[in-house]
């Protein structure tokens, strides 16, 4: 016990500042009132789909756990239920497989909900596209709010992208 | 020559590592797999080919690893009749790999007992087989779900356990269907094929280096792996070889992926054992190494860099003594946190014959990469046949016999010291000079490539004509390591079947292709 508290002393603080939200990333206007988001910005939760990607964008996804970004700390988590969430990060592209289990998560997920496509596959279909076994976009498939590209998307960008859905915005 | 006195003719394949090629009759196939086992070798993956354009039929394609040798087995099938031999009676891991080629080419394994499809869940047809060539690319069926007929297990007080494809935790999407008394498994049924995504049929429309960055999206975990196994086989059909620094540099890459990744397990592990401190501790290290990664070779997780030819990106004196000062800081926290875990009562105690893959088990399910090394198999490409740089560096295998998760934890941190030696001393050999060379114009042909990630050994199987994607299959080593899972979890508890999971942390993407 004594060299575990002592490894956490001496790691220290290593939480970095986060990102400012950024309107260019934003599919559709924000449809949430601003008392939601409000809300949803004290403590969002998070259910985390794989819809089909190649686990890059997931590794990218882990790493807004770590000490550096501290997800915790901006009051989001992820769920371990659709039923419990408030926003779905969806990767893909979405395979042809995953189509129906997708659209099943997003039907699960209680409204008001918010969605962010992650990665060029979820954003494009990427290098994967369209095909026999590839639905291609997420929007394709459930409706998108937010989109954040990168292959995979950094976690900074990622966290750009949540704040960015969860902001105000240009509210109509 | 591999394979002495089995009367094959085989022909040597140009490239970096022995590999062999040769046509086999259907009648043939079954005693030359036999042969194979019986000489220690093993099915290292199984694929087909649509050769009616070519005015003959279709073809399985199977590679063997034997004697430190690949040797690619082709099996002329009739067009109207296309059946071989099952191969799942000598090799288990075949049984999925024979499914995956019958939902895509329409090729049967005939006398197979396991007749339920793979990767089809219902996107197309089972009249219907994308992968032939005579399919366009484009073409797209309705998509409906398909009942799978799980296998049942009756008895008193027995239930089942479905859990899947959308997971609790961030992984990626597959069905596990638990049979249970009480907390004990009897026993676990993988559903896979969630994330198929046609990646064999997409190579098909694009060129060398469009396919050179599909092969690096096979599994991103191991995109180092994959692209240099996509290299290889291309730089196999150029008869070429890159230049020194460019292998050399490869070689970096791939061991600070085999870093990155292993830090990220021994981080969820701990997690999965009740230790949080582990995930944050392992996890801000593993931060540490991508984000060196961006700087020195400009992507945290090194996608792009192996390109064919060479390497993408060179890495400067400044960036080498950054990677070593990072080998260095690196091996004390290492230290440290591999005291605080063999010390932690409570996650020994969660680790220690949990989850137990015993070698013969290992053996006959053809399991390989870590996991395998974690239960006595000593298969490591680096190490046999070994390729440049590896044969210069002599890699020390490291190897466990217990098979359970503490066995896989402890071979994670050997590994990642192991890296760090192979890191010191690439850094000391690395050559001056170029870092890729130019392919030429109008390759077509056909090679292989073989190196050992992370999780274990990449195969890419590639063709190419007029410098266009042919065909290309790359096969990961989660082919042959899930259905280990499935026995190793076998007589666990429920609750432990996570930690089991991630201490095999095999890929789906990657299987599911």
């Amino acid at each position: 016990m004594y060299y575990l508290l002592k490894q956490i002393a001496k790691t220290g603080i290593k939480t970095e500042a986060p990102p400012h939200t950024d309107e260019a990333l934003r599919v559709v206007q924000q449809r949430l009132r601003t008392e939601i988001l409000g809300l949803f910005g004290g403590s969002l939760a998070i259910r985390e789909v794989d819809a089909g990607s190649c686990n890059g964008c997931e590794l990218e996804i882990h790493m807004l756990g770590n000490p550096y970004y501290n997800l915790e700390s901006l009051g989001m988590k992820f769920v371990a239920s659709p039923r419990h969430a408030d926003m779905l990060l969806v990767t893909g592209p979405v395979s042809r497989n995953m189509e129906v289990a997708l659209q099943r998560t997003y039907d699960a997920t209680p409204d008001p909900k918010l969605v962010v496509a992650v990665g060029d596959c979820g954003c494009t279909g990427g290098v994967f596209g369209e095909s026999y076994a590839s639905c291609g976009r997420v929007a394709n498939v459930i409706p998108v709010d937010v989109a954040v590209p990168g292959c995979p998307p950094t976690p900074f960008a990622l966290l750009q992208g949540i704040l960015t859905a969860i902001s105000a915005g240009t509210q109509r | 020559m591999a394979l002495e006195g089995l009367r094959l003719a085989m022909t040597a394949m140009p490239g970096a590592v022995p590999a062999w090629h040769t046509r086999v009759e259907p009648a043939r196939l079954q005693d030359l797999a036999r042969e194979v086992q019986g000489r220690g070798g093993r099915l290292a993956a199984l694929w087909g080919t649509d050769e009616r354009e070519r005015g003959a039929g279709f073809a399985l394609q199977a590679a063997f690893v034997v004697e430190a040798s690949l040797v690619w087995m082709e099996v002329p099938l009739a067009a109207d009749r296309p059946c071989y031999p099952n191969l799942a009676d000598i090799y288990p891991c075949a049984n999925r790999m024979q499914r995956a080629l019958r939902d895509l080419l329409g090729i049967e394994a005939e006398g197979a007992i396991d007749a339920r499809p793979w990767l089809r869940h219902g996107a197309w047809p089972a009249d219907a087989y994308p992968l032939r060539r005579d399919v366009p690319a484009d073409r797209t069926w309705s998509n409906g779900i398909e009942p799978y007929p799980f296998v049942q297990v009756e008895g008193d007080g027995v239930h089942e356990i479905p859990v899947g494809p959308v997971h609790a935790g961030i992984i990626e999407p597959g069905h596990f269907r638990f049979s249970i008394v009480g907390e004990k498994v009897l026993r676990l049924e993988e559903r896979l094929g969630y994330v198929h995504k046609g990646i064999d049929k997409r190579f098909e429309s694009l060129d060398i280096s469009g396919g050179a960055r599909l092969a690096g999206r096979i599994s991103g975990d191991s995109t180092v792996a994959s692209s240099w196994a996509y290299a290889m086989a291309a730089e196999s059909i150029a008869g070429i070889t890159p230049p020194p620094r460019g292998l050399w540099l490869r070689a970096l890459a791939l061991e600070r992926e085999r870093i990155g990744n292993h830090l990220g397990d021994l981080g969820y592990l701990g997690n999965d054992g009740g230790l949080a401190f582990g995930l944050a501790q392992f996890m801000r290290l593993k931060e540490d190494v991508v984000r060196l990664n961006a700087e020195t070779f400009g992507h945290r997780y090194l996608m792009d860099v192996v390109v064919p030819g060479g390497i993408a990106r060179d890495c400067d004196r400044a960036g080498i003594e950054a990677v070593l000062a990072q080998c260095t800081a690196l091996e004390g926290e290492l230290r440290v946190l591999r005291d605080i875990y063999d010390d932690h009562a409570g996650l020994q105690d969660r680790f220690l014959t949990c989850g137990i893959l015993d070698p013969e088990l290992a053996a006959k399910l053809s399991v390989i990469g870590l996991a395998g090394r974690a239960s006595g198999q000593a298969w490591d490409a680096r190490v046999a046949p070994s390729f440049e740089p590896y044969d210069r560096l002599a890699v020390n295998m490291k190897l466990a016999r217990a098979g359970d998760v503490a066995a896989r934890v402890a071979l994670r941190f050997d590994e990642i010291l192991e890296s760090i030696r192979l890191i010191r001393a690439i850094a000391e050999g690395m050559p001056g000079g170029e870092i890729a060379s130019a392919l030429p114009a109008g390759l077509t042909g056909r090679g292989i490539g073989w190196v050992e990630g992370w999780r274990g050994e990449f195969i890419v199987a590639l063709e190419l004509a007029g410098d266009r994607v042919g065909r290309c299959h790359a096969h990961d080593p989660s082919w042959q390591n899930w259905p280990a899972l499935e026995h190793a979890v076998i007589g666990n508890i429920v609750p432990d079947f996570p930690l089991i999971n991630k201490s095999f942390n095999l890929s789906y993407s990657g299987q599911d292709i």
